[in-house]
């Protein structure tokens, strides 16, 4: 039992070391990452590249499940509201719950899981297999080229889309409100602006650059630090959709402690 | 004789490195003079991969000294070391072919930072078009990485490191995992390319078919020392038991 008891301790203190030793590699990156972007000549080519590759490529994804949240969210709430007599608030509490929390959220997890196991995976391979030494032997920043441009790009893309959810989210909305009701267009529309201040758009649509930031920087930090062989590229693409999905939710904390104690909620 | 008369191209003094516990290179000297085309020979993990990466300052080593072209490549910053990388060529051991990227666009790839805009328009397809059609794979140009085979692979890999006409190339083992008649292809390769370019090369193998074809001089890396030094002929007529071992 005693024995038992050392064993979980060690085990417990190995994963502490881990823990801390991880989350001081991820600084150190991100140090370098900030080093690097305060630099002259950056790989603007690449950039527009990547905002195609993350942004773009991903606008389907997030737009059918944005659609698909606000629908399900309004039919999900209807019943609980029609139980208080409040059926008319249905499109003021789902804009406001989908602007404010669901959409963005939703969106960077979505985001965490393409876009962040795309570059851990990406960039991971690209380790093994020498390519990123090959970039660094011809002249090529590897840090600037595939991190920078990445991250910049991330941190760019995931706010768009995340307002594109926010948007196509409300029209999801809209299908739901009248599958059992009816509501008119322009209610609608005037009953989600009158409820929605600037409050609720502005932190939401800041947290998301950090979302963006966040997804990117794990991404390409797992992938960068990615271990020989194949084995280790498949797992810098599930740690980073693990961690950034973990970002995600801590940073959504704080942004919500922040808008709080700002008196914005 | 001839050789030591020369300035070297490349001079490796009293290097180390270590890995942990791993000694790999311990005090290792070596030079390479102009036109020559010296392979160094060794065991798996015997230190040579390490050797010609700290030549190009892909791993630093401990201590000792490279110089390179006349440059301590230890001691310059980045944007020396980048200029003087122009006239490195490296050939990787696992290719390294850029696989998002055509075969153009991987040749192209060392020229965005070498060649201003202007030269880029003006020379960039012909020389291209060049280095292709010296390994022989010009007809590969628009094609992915991925519809070569490794034969193929490697020659592009090659062309790439040819692309901005380098004063050294460094392979890094480049007929490992290729078969007999395309490693002797890819041995024939190396030599026609240094007498076409006038480049000194440094070749990493333990494939004694690439080191009888393509050497001028052989180095022997032993426990991280530099244990034999000779021609082909020389070292596969020795009598030492650790060298014969490696030619018998």
């Amino acid at each position: 039992m005693k024995y038992q008891t050392i064993n979980q301790v060690k085990y417990l203190k190995f994963l502490n070391n881990e823990f801390f030793k991880e989350a001081g590699e991820l600084s150190r990156f991100t140090a370098r990452f900030f080093r690097e972007l305060s630099k002259p000549k950056q790989e603007y080519e690449e950039f527009i590249h990547q905002c195609y590759w993350i942004g773009y490529k991903t606008l389907m994804l997030v737009g059918v499940t944005a659609f698909i949240m606000g629908l399900v969210m309004t039919i999900q709430s209807r019943p609980t509201l029609v139980e208080f007599g409040a059926e008319s608030l249905l499109p003021s509490m789902v804009s406001i719950s989908l602007i404010r929390e669901i959409s963005p959220v939703i969106t960077a997890l979505i985001c965490a899981g393409k876009i962040g196991s795309g570059l851990g995976a990406e960039l991971g391979s690209m380790k093994v297999t020498e390519q990123i030494d090959a970039m660094e032997v011809s002249g090529t920043n590897p840090f600037k080229y595939l991190v920078v441009s990445r991250v910049m790009a991330a941190t760019l893309m995931v706010p768009i889309l995340s307002s594109l959810a926010n948007a196509i989210s409300l029209y999801g909305a809209y299908l739901g409100v009248n599958i059992r009701g009816h509501v008119s267009w322009h209610l609608y529309w005037f009953q989600v602006f009158d409820a929605l201040s600037f409050g609720d758009i502005i932190p939401s649509l800041i947290k998301t650059f950090f979302f963006g930031f966040a997804i990117g920087i794990v991404g390409c930090y797992k992938g960068f630090s990615s271990q020989k062989g194949t084995e280790g590229v498949g797992r810098s693409a599930t740690t980073a959709v693990i961690v950034a999905s973990l970002m995600v939710f801590i940073l959504d904390l704080i942004a919500v402690q922040v808008t709080d104690i700002l008196g914005l909620t | 004789m001839e050789t030591l008369a020369k300035h070297p191209v490349i001079e490796v003094k009293n290097v180390n490195k270590s890995f942990g516990d791993n000694h790999v290179l311990k005090d290792f000297s070596m030079s390479v003079y102009p036109g020559e085309n010296l392979v160094i020979l060794g065991k798996s993990g015997s230190g040579k991969s390490v050797l010609i990466k700290c030549i190009i300052s892909l791993i630093q080593a401990d201590n000792g000294k490279i110089l390179v072209l006349d440059s301590p490549i230890q001691d310059l910053e980045q944007d020396e070391l980048d200029h003087l990388r122009a006239d490195i060529g490296f050939l990787f051991q696992s290719n390294a072919l850029y696989d998002s990227m055509t075969v153009r666009e991987n040749l192209e790839f060392p020229l965005r930072i070498h060649w201003t805009k202007e030269e880029r328009a003006l020379g960039a397809d012909d020389a291209l078009k060049e280095a292709l059609e010296d390994v022989g794979l010009l007809h590969t140009i628009d094609m992915m990485p991925s519809e070569l085979s490794g034969g193929m692979k490697k020659r592009v890999a090659l062309a790439r490191s040819l692309i901005l006409r380098p004063k050294v190339i460094l392979y890094d083992e480049p007929t490992t995992g290729l078969d007999p008649i395309t490693s002797r292809e890819i041995s024939e390769l190396m030599v026609s390319v240094q007498k076409k370019y006038n480049a000194t090369s440094v070749i990493i193998s333990h494939d004694l078919n690439c080191i009888r074809i393509a050497s001028t001089r052989v180095i022997m890396l032993i426990d991280g020392t530099c244990y034999a030094d000779g021609t082909y002929d020389e070292l596969n007529k020795s009598t030492d038991p650790k060298v014969k071992e490696f030619f018998e």
